[in-house]
């Protein structure tokens, strides 16, 4: 029987020559790497059959064997390709090229003292004992295909260390840049955010492409808050529009902490994201914010799981979406409320405004409730722009165009009314304003 | 502990007042399911051969079903493998061929129903609605057959319609619920043993409430009753359903259908009080309700609307859906689903908009107390061509104690920009203010309790009809009322 290559092959041999390279991973990293491959050997990506993956097929990347990147690109982009996603602020920013860390993109500055801003790579061996505490540990690597193969390659990404009582108060820019020369890869930045007691740092993932290739980006970022920390995470994707994307960020909360996330899914062929937060102890609270814009035949996948494992949590959830084309998005929000999780107060909203005949909207807000001191409520709508409100902005002047772009602004604008980070704000500000507008004249036309 | 808990476990330590057992001898096959005993019902229902040869179809589909992936998992509900070996599928009193008359019914049979307040003799019907009893297997009586037949109205048990209407039940058997659809749909197909028929004719109003009682009785049996409705272009009928079961410590399969037809304008309300036995405070015994409920609207312009309110049952698992295939058609469900001790419910709906303007409401509200676990689980499905299809969703839950869970699990799919979809859904408890509020003005706390339950479930109440809604409230009182503390 002659053996076919298939492309989960590529992934086991890609395992293969990182093992025989050697790259002096610790013993217990290595023995995550072996039981996550095996586990990946065993279950492959996931199906529709899976209830999580109803709605979102990946048939598409489990048909394309994507390469491993085990080393640093030779030749990344230069320093001029990336001035469109770069910040005027002075913040510490981080480069990584296909996941992997580039020192010659990056500019780390001078965080303030008992901080660490820099690459796994090198936190595996500067920071060992942090690393070796939290890296895998958080949410279960074994659920999927994904997280698996996530962390069997687990070498490189961004570790980001806060000492207790101190503070970052510019924010720290994570940029993700796929940057294909020829065959597809597939890109694994393994982040880590451990925010110590009674810290605080606003930290933006930032995920997009030089080129218009096709790749497979599997990002899975752990948030670590401990007692009284604040951490503001911003996400941001803007992978090529035949890139793949699928990433977790997996959140661990102690008590009074508190976790904001704003997660902006706007590039890609698919994106898939799952934000799952877990309050570990009382008094923590997360406010979760999204906002997809699609068209043509895009496909992005939303999923937040909040875990009000212990009681006096607050999550508040607001994700908005605008479909054009054919394109389809997928939300699944679950709330989950233990036993003697009282006094916990969830609220979820997820609206959807299409713009198209073709689009097509998924959504599932889910609530398991075993407490029954608590407050909970969630609320989905899908729906099209009023007529009587663009009849109104008509009547005043406004053409059709510049009516229909206006409102579906509108309709966007409080979540990113939300984006605390200035500079981001106003990047994505224009963007979307610039996006919807072309999208109409198009459709005009 | 407040004395609000107390009046809880007053309440909830109440019998089940339908719990005892008529004691009437019996013709059943022997338990077990194989090809001979889906022939032999068949023949004892002496029916033509296209319903064998459906229920044969329908038997061995079941079986690949059963090798592949058995009972569906996906619902959040726990229990004990079935052992569908050891349950009796035919199980009628014994008697008479088939009653045409209702002075031919085993008085013995006359008085379980006058017991469970259901009187099936005419003279002393005064709320004018039709009956057909079910008494484990077989419909025993129908009332007011000759009534409705003045109008052209059939009604009567599934038995006699494939006897007497073969046209009509062939034509419409498993348009809705095809024999395929699911595990317990698909068993039930095989082995169904009666039902009720009913058939409205063109642009007739069907003048009184028709309704199916359904009792199980004997021990070890399941109950598999195989309901269809049809009403014709422009008519109207209102349908309900109630049901209990005696007593007992071990589990019994209930895997009913229900097929709703609605041609071009008319209009179904199809009303349930569900009340099987629940189980003792343990969670011992009690019925598996595993029901296949839906309804079409075939064409334009037609409006199907359930309504149920659920408190019995060990495990419910039912979701009475609607498919909006004509153009303006309407579908509605209101449901109030109550689980206390070890109940546990997943119901909910699917409205599956096809045709252009079509529009659906759900209002769902579930009460959990004690142990008890719920889960509301819906599909709104907006297809392409589906154009400015609506649908409004509201689903509250009461959490009435500690260690009972509610869950909300609806699944939205929208394919059409000009539709517009809302869901809403909220968890809370009855607060102390509240409670406060109606005892400081001279209410007892269970009086209380009542009536704020009473409220939350009031927009579900005001579309049963009227007599169903007063039973319905006094028993929501008895299966539960209080919690809270």
């Amino acid at each position: 029987m002659s053996m076919v290559a298939t492309p989960k092959d590529t992934y086991l041999a890609g395992f293969a020559a990182l093992e025989r390279a050697g790259t002096a991973a610790p013993a217990w990293l290595h023995r995550i790497r072996r039981s996550a491959i095996d586990r990946f050997a065993e279950i492959g990506f996931p199906t529709v059959r899976l209830e999580d993956w109803k709605y979102t097929n990946v048939a598409a990347i489990a048909a394309i064997a994507f390469p491993p990147v085990l080393a640093e690109a030779p030749a990344g982009p230069g320093a001029e390709a990336l001035e469109p996603f770069a910040f005027a602020t002075p913040g510490p920013r981080l480069v990584f090229v296909n996941g992997r860390y580039s020192a010659k993109l990056s500019s780390p500055a001078s965080p303030p003292s008992g901080v660490r801003v820099t690459s796994l790579a090198e936190a595996l061996v500067t920071d060992a004992a942090a690393v070796e505490r939290h890296l895998a540990r958080h949410g279960d690597w074994a659920r999927n295909g994904f997280t698996a193969l996530s962390a069997a390659f687990a070498q490189d990404g961004a570790f980001v260390h806060l000492a207790p009582g101190t503070r970052v108060e510019e924010p720290i820019h994570l940029l993700f840049v796929a940057a294909v020369p020829a065959a597809p890869v597939l890109s694994q930045p393994r982040n880590l955010v451990v925010a110590e007691r009674e810290s605080r740092a606003t930290i933006v993932e930032h995920y997009v492409a030089v080129g218009d290739d096709t790749y497979l980006t599997n990002a899975v970022t752990e948030v670590v808050a401990g007692e009284g920390a604040i951490v503001e995470h911003y996400r941001v994707q803007q992978e090529s529009r035949r890139g793949f994307h699928v990433g977790t960020t997996e959140v661990r909360q102690a008590r009074d902490s508190r976790f904001t996330s704003g997660s902006v899914s706007l590039g890609g062929r698919l994106a898939r994201h799952d934000l799952n937060v877990r309050f570990d102890a009382e008094g923590a609270s997360c406010e979760l914010d999204g906002l997809y814009v699609v068209g043509d035949r895009q496909h992005v996948d939303n999923h937040t799981l909040i875990d009000h494992a212990r009681p006096r949590c607050t999550s508040r959830q607001l994700y908005k979406g605008v479909l054009d084309g054919a394109s389809r998005a997928v939300f699944n929000g679950r709330v989950i409320v233990r036993p003697d999780a009282q006094r916990t107060d969830a609220h979820q909203t997820n609206k959807n405004l299409l713009l198209s005949e073709s689009a097509e909207v998924d959504t599932k807000p889910q609530l398991e409730i075993f407490a029954d001191d608590v407050k909970c409520t969630h609320g989905a709508a899908v729906g099209r722009l009023g007529e009587d409100a663009v009849f109104y902005l008509r009547s005043r002047g406004l053409g059709e165009t510049a009516a229909r772009t206006l409102l579906t602004y509108g309709f966007v604008s409080d979540v990113l009314a939300r984006i605390a980070v200035e500079p981001l704000r106003a990047r994505l500000d224009a963007l979307l304003m610039a996006r919807l507008r072309d999208a109409r004249a198009k459709e005009t036309r | 502990m407040s004395t609000t808990a107390k009046t809880v476990e007053a309440l909830v330590n109440r019998e089940y007042e339908y719990g005892f057992v008529t004691d009437i001898e019996a013709d059943q096959v022997p338990p077990g399911l194989d090809e001979d005993v889906v022939r032999l019902i068949s023949a004892k229902k002496r029916e033509p051969e296209f319903m064998l040869e459906w229920r044969l179809r329908a038997f061995r589909h079941w079986l690949k079903m059963g090798l592949a992936a058995g009972e569906p998992k996906w619902a959040n509900v726990t229990y004990a493998p079935i052992d569908y070996q050891s349950i009796v599928y035919y199980s009628a009193p014994k008697q008479t061929a088939a009653p045409g008359r209702l002075d031919e019914v085993d008085p013995k049979l006359l008085e379980t129903f006058e017991k469970l307040g259901i009187p099936l003799s005419e003279q002393k019907r005064l709320t004018g609605v039709a009956v057909d009893a079910v008494f484990d297997s077989v419909s025993v009586a129908t009332t007011f057959k000759e009534k409705l037949a003045e109008l052209g109205i059939v009604f009567c048990s599934f038995s006699e319609a494939v006897q007497n209407h073969p046209d009509l039940v062939e034509k419409y058997l498993g348009s809705v619920v095809p024999y395929t659809d699911n595990f317990f749909a698909t068993l039930n197909s095989a082995v169904f043993s009666d039902g009720s028929f009913c058939y409205v004719p063109k642009g007739v109003r069907c003048p009184m409430e028709l309704s199916t009682y359904f009792r199980i009785n004997t021990a070890g049996s399941g109950q598999f009753e195989r309901t269809l409705i049809v009403a014709d272009e422009g008519s109207y009928v209102s349908y309900l359903e109630g049901c209990t079961a005696p007593r007992r410590d071990e589990n019994q399969l209930h895997a009913a259908v229900v097929e709703l037809v609605a041609l071009e304008g008319a209009q179904i309300r199809y009303s349930t009080v569900q009340n099987w036995y629940a189980g003792d405070r343990e969670g011992r015994g009690g019925i598996y309700n595993f029901v296949t409920k839906r309804g079409k609207c075939a064409g334009r312009g037609a409006k199907i609307s359930w309504t149920q309110v659920e408190t019995g049952s060990a495990i419910t698992w039912k979701y009475p859906s609607v498919i909006l295939q004509g153009d303006d058609s309407v579908g509605e469900f209101y449901s109030v689903a109550l689980v206390n001790n070890h109940q546990q419910a997943d119901t909910g709906t699917k409205m599956i908009h096809i045709g252009k303007n079509t529009r659906s409401t759900i209002i769902s509200k579930g009460i959990s107390a004690g142990h008890g676990n719920q889960t509301y689980r819906g599909l709104v499905k907006v297809r392409p061509r589906a154009s400015s299809a609506r649908n409004r969703t509201q689903c509250d839950s009461l959490l009435l104690g500690d260690r009972c869970g509610a869950h909300t699990v609806p699944y939205i799919e929208v394919a059409n920009a000009t539709a517009s979809v809302e869901h809403e859904a909220s968890t809370a408890k009855i607060s102390e203010e509240q409670l406060f509020y109606c005892k400081q003005r001279g209410l007892s706390s269970e009086n209380a309790v009542s009536m704020i339950v009473n409220g939350f479930c009031k927009e579900v109440f005001k579309n049963l009809p009227m007599e169903f809604a007063v039973e319905a409230s006094k028993l929501l009182g008895v299966s539960l009322e209080g919690g809270v503390g």
